[in-house]
């Protein structure tokens, strides 16, 4: 339970470290580079919380409706 | 002492949410989805033996077994629909949770089928000249 609750830190802290790199890289002058690493942390963070959806869609599917 | 797991994880995604969501709002978003799905998890493996009871009680009950399993399932397509619901009225999109309830009612309809047809057939059996 503590030891998944990790994953919230992980999400959070990819993120804010997202967010620092889209600062920098503005502040840089790259806008196009930018949006692409804000885009590329999203895909990131949804390949993470789609395991874990389909973990709990299992989860549920064994539990309440008997089957896989 | 679970309670006070499930409500410091709670507490702890709520702040973390609050803080990413002045950068990336998408990314808090996906913050509060694990948190659901984590505590949804957790709570999953306590039910598993409330489960285990009900059905315990329904056999000495000599309930039938398919009455139970459509019960189980109905409860399930309930837990879903309010998970997604209320996640998806989170991220303020509150037409297509309104949607996703509806489909939820429906469907649940639909499963109850038999057993509503039962209800009706020893209705009907009652009915004299029926």
């Amino acid at each position: 339970m503590l030891g998944e609750a990790m994953i919230l830190f992980q999400i959070a802290g990819i993120g804010m470290i997202v967010a620092i790199i889209h600062t920098v890289l503005k502040q840089m002058g790259k806008e196009e580079i930018a949006q692409f690493t804000t885009l590329m942390g999203f895909i990131l963070v949804l390949l993470i919380v789609l395991g874990k959806l389909s973990e709990l869609f299992q989860q549920i599917k064994s539990v309440f409706l008997f089957q896989g | 002492m679970d309670i006070i797991i499930v409500v410091s994880i709670g507490i702890v995604a709520s702040l973390l949410a609050l803080i990413v969501k002045e950068q990336n709002s998408s990314i808090a978003f996906f913050v509060v989805v694990v948190t659901g799905i984590i505590i949804f998890l957790f709570v999953l493996q306590k039910i598993t033996g409330i489960l285990l009871l009900i059905e315990q009680l329904g056999e000495r009950a000599n309930v039938e077994g398919l009455y139970i399993k459509t019960i189980l399932k109905i409860i399930g397509i309930a837990y879903i629909t309010e998970f997604g619901a209320h996640l998806i009225r989170d991220a303020g999109l509150s037409a297509i949770a309104a949607k996703i309830e509806l489909a939820g009612k429906i469907i649940i309809i639909t499963v109850a089928i038999p057993i509503l047809t039962a209800v009706i057939e020893t209705i009907l059996h009652f009915m004299p000249g029926g």
